[in-house]
């Protein structure tokens, strides 16, 4: 065991920290809060002129490529900066499926687009009726007939929840049901559709913790079969190269770090009534002591995915440890921190109150209730805790799968 | 108010052991494995000490390995002896290594310890040593860990870190985790020899080191414990079958057991992450770190084997399974440090600084006054 920093990747945490000093702006994180977009179009082209978006990730089915642990360092750094990365983790990871899945023409027409900065993707996974259990998705893509010598088209019919940046996107990353009849992770073929296409439409959908998400339509959509990625009824395949990038590497876990920070340098100068400093009273240092303990078992769980990707290796459940303790610790934290907060901890400008943060000093512009709003969310995404603990039973524990 | 320290690990070259610490760590298992199973744990109780396999420990130099090499130890670093930990704290095994690593270690730092006449002897194993983890009121400290079977004891006694020689009293008063706890005199009547090791502020800094090595030795030790546990937890609730399946088979089981795995691998990676800490020299952050290793291992230890229990229904409260051993060795190793309430805010003061206000001083257990620990 070798807990000793990497040269190459210091260096890459230097090279990005620089990056975000010169490129992010107050006003564009305040805007991302504002708008619950958290996506900034200028930011993200900065960031894809640097190449790193072409880079990519090396070891996930290709020979360059940046080093998994740069990546992880990446997205941790844009979480402790306050960066809006969404756009940035979706675009990296549909670059990363189509190079791997795509055709001749993904890889001329597509791609580049991505690279560049110039085009995002939102993930159309989630529907109305299937969450955790995603390959029940019932959206449906059916062959017109009638196109002897001519392209196939598919008509597409259906709709797509929690399609993140799709109000942003150039391209959707579609979870269809081609085949019914087939057993269901079988009948599923995946398209990565043009949001210009006749017959798309979405609807803003707000949420708790301040991101807004979508609901995505998809009526008699005609979707000329260049636009397919990947095999008929080869759909999980591409699911599963989806899932293998997303895992532990293209996020940030570690919001547990800025919330103790944040909250510890104004512990140091808030009081209670009776006078005395919040980071003086006895009960507030031991939660705060229990929290930093969480930051620290996070950290090394959190990087373990990276680390093991960045050695060669496929990590197994390792992303479904780190992202279950992560979650679970982040809304302990975000708890403990609102009630030690007291009222002060209720307070949220940015929510319904049309923004204003950069007027209020910084100790009451709503950190506290913006970390108690977002860490639910954070459960529940990218796999719920039940599905992360569910993972580790069978594949960890080796018991008996019982769903 | 000092910042406070970011938790991040965005460059770690390695998790897994080398070659070397997996040889450490396998010959290590072969012994407790084949030395200590769990009858030779229920035959030491109640006392908790089975001189026996003190003796086959003996012949490994497990005892001296976290002395240097220049004064005649193993020379370990703080992971393999953190890998050493981690298998006896598996198997219960009941003698007072952890105890015995932090004692001649703190010896070996101040050159009273290493020169007195019986060193050779407690690096041989043939001297047992144990620390006590709180400062003598009056002369005695309370529920020395080890102190039942111990030739000697290191602590502090007024300004001065001492090490005594005395009749270790091999009888110890009845306790939840069967270990070998006893009042120990630090000076007057019984008192063979006393040597003063330091005094003043060497002594209070020599002191919280031998507070940090026993934590990290303990927090091992109970990682290997909480480890065994779960294992012991998984296999009962495969074998066990209700409603014509086994109970592992049920999911309201399957989470509460998957929920265990995170906050163990979490404990093993910190441990590992604050010995090798220690190893680059960076005392001051080894002891942060110990000590969040010590608090986050003593609760998953509580959690793992209250849960391992509960699974067992009420065959885990018998005393004829195993799972009970583990349950009460978790709750009673750590708490002779004193409520873990104390440590946190120990941890704070590092963490954040120390604390304004009335009855906030520099806090025990740094060696700057007394500690309530778990006597009162």
């Amino acid at each position: 065991m070798d807990f000793a920093p990497k040269a190459s990747v210091e260096e890459f945490r230097a090279s990005i920290r620089r990056f975000i000093a010169d490129h992010l702006t107050a006003e564009m994180v305040e805007r991302a809060h504002r708008t619950g977009t958290f996506h900034d179009w200028e930011f993200h082209r900065a960031l894809a002129a640097t190449g790193i978006i072409a880079e990519g990730m090396a070891g996930a089915g290709r020979e360059s490529g940046r080093d998994p642990l740069e990546l992880y360092v990446l997205f941790d750094e844009m979480g402790l900066a306050g960066a809006p990365f969404y756009g940035l983790a979706n675009a990296m990871l549909v670059a990363g499926v189509i190079e791997q899945i795509g055709s001749d023409f993904h890889m001329s027409e597509v791609l580049p687009r991505f690279h560049s900065g110039e085009a995002i993707a939102a993930l159309g996974y989630s529907e109305p009726g299937s969450g955790s259990d995603v390959a029940a998705a019932a959206t449906r893509a059916e062959r017109i007939p009638g196109h002897p010598g001519d392209e196939q088209v598919w008509l597409v019919n259906g709709q797509k929840m929690f399609t993140t940046l799709v109000h942003e996107a150039g391209y959707v990353i579609l979870l269809t049901r081609t085949d019914p009849d087939l057993p269901k992770h079988r009948g599923l073929t995946m398209f990565l559709l043009p949001m210009d296409l006749p017959g798309i439409d979405f609807q803003a959908v707000d949420t708790m913790g301040g991101d807004r998400t979508n609901i995505t339509y998809f009526t008699d959509v005609r979707v000329p079969d260049r636009w397919r990625l990947g095999e008929v009824n080869g759909g999980w395949d591409v699911m599963k190269v989806a899932l293998a990038y997303e895992r532990g590497v293209f996020g940030n876990m570690n919001q547990g770090v800025t919330l103790l920070r944040r909250f510890a340098a104004w512990a140091g100068t808030a009081e209670r009534s009776d006078g005395t400093r919040l980071i003086d009273d006895p009960g507030v240092r031991r939660r705060l002591a229990r929290i930093a303990i969480d930051n620290e078992i996070t950290a090394l769980l959190a990087v373990r995915p990276a680390l093991l990707a960045s050695q060669g290796r496929l990590p197994t459940t390792e992303g479904s440890v780190a992202k279950l303790y992560a979650s679970e610790a982040y809304n302990r934290a975000a708890e403990a921190c609102q009630e030690m907060a007291g009222a002060v901890g209720l307070l949220s400008p940015l929510h319904g109150a049309g923004g204003g943060a950069a007027d209020l000093p910084d100790a009451d512009w709503g950190f506290v209730d913006l970390a108690a709003r977002d860490a639910p969310v954070t459960t529940i995404y990218g796999g719920t805790s039940e599905i992360q603990r569910n993972n580790i039973a069978e594949h960890r524990l080796g018991l008996p799968r019982a769903r | 108010m000092s910042t406070v320290r970011d938790a991040r690990y965005g460059a770690q070259v390695d998790l897994e052991l080398t070659a070397d610490q997996k040889t450490v760590r396998d010959a290590f298992a072969r012994f407790f494995a084949d030395r200590s199973p769990l009858t030779v744990v229920r035959d030491a109780e109640p006392l908790g000490y089975a001189p026996a396999l003190w003796a086959r420990l003996r012949e490994t130099g497990a005892p001296g390995m976290g002395v240097p090499e220049k004064l005649g130890g193993g020379g370990a670093t703080a992971l393999d002896l953190v890998l050493l930990m981690q298998e006896a704290g598996r198997t219960l095994a009941p003698v007072p290594l952890a105890e015995h690593l932090a004692a001649t270690r703190t010896l070996a730092r101040t050159a009273a310890g290493a020169g007195a006449p019986w060193f050779a002897d407690a690096v041989e194993g043939d001297v047992l040593a144990a620390p006590a983890l709180h400062p003598a009121v009056e002369g005695t400290t309370r529920l020395v860990p080890g102190g039942a079977v111990a030739d000697v004891v290191v602590g502090l006694d007024g300004g001065d870190l001492v090490a005594v020689r005395s009749d270790a009293p091999m009888t110890a008063p009845p306790n939840h985790a069967c270990a070998p706890l006893a009042d120990r005199v630090l000076r007057g009547p019984g008192v063979h020899e006393r040597i003063v090791l330091a005094s003043g502020a060497d002594a209070a800094a020599l002191f919280a080191r031998m507070r940090t090595d026993w934590q990290l030795a303990t927090a091992a030790a109970l990682t290997g414990l909480a480890a065994r546990a779960l294992e012991i937890g998984i296999a009962y609730t495969l074998e066990r079958r209700q409603f014509d399946r086994p109970i592992a088979a049920f999911q309201a089981v399957q989470q509460g057991l998957a929920d265990l795995v995170a906050p163990l691998d979490g404990i093993t990676l910190l441990t590992a992450r604050a010995a090798w800490t220690d190893d680059e020299g960076d005392a001051a952050d080894a002891a942060r770190l110990a000590s969040m290793a010590f608090l986050a291992a003593s609760e998953v230890a509580r959690n793992t084997t209250y849960r391992a229990l509960h699974y067992h229904g009420g065959y885990g409260v018998t005393l004829e399974y195993d799972i009970q051993l583990f349950f009460r060795r978790a709750r009673g190793w750590p708490l002779v440090l004193g409520d873990p309430d104390e440590e946190y805010l120990r941890l704070a003061d590092r963490l954040f600084g120390p604390a304004a206000g009335p009855g906030t001083g520099p806090r025990a257990g740094d060696g700057a006054g007394q500690s309530t620990g778990g006597a009162r």
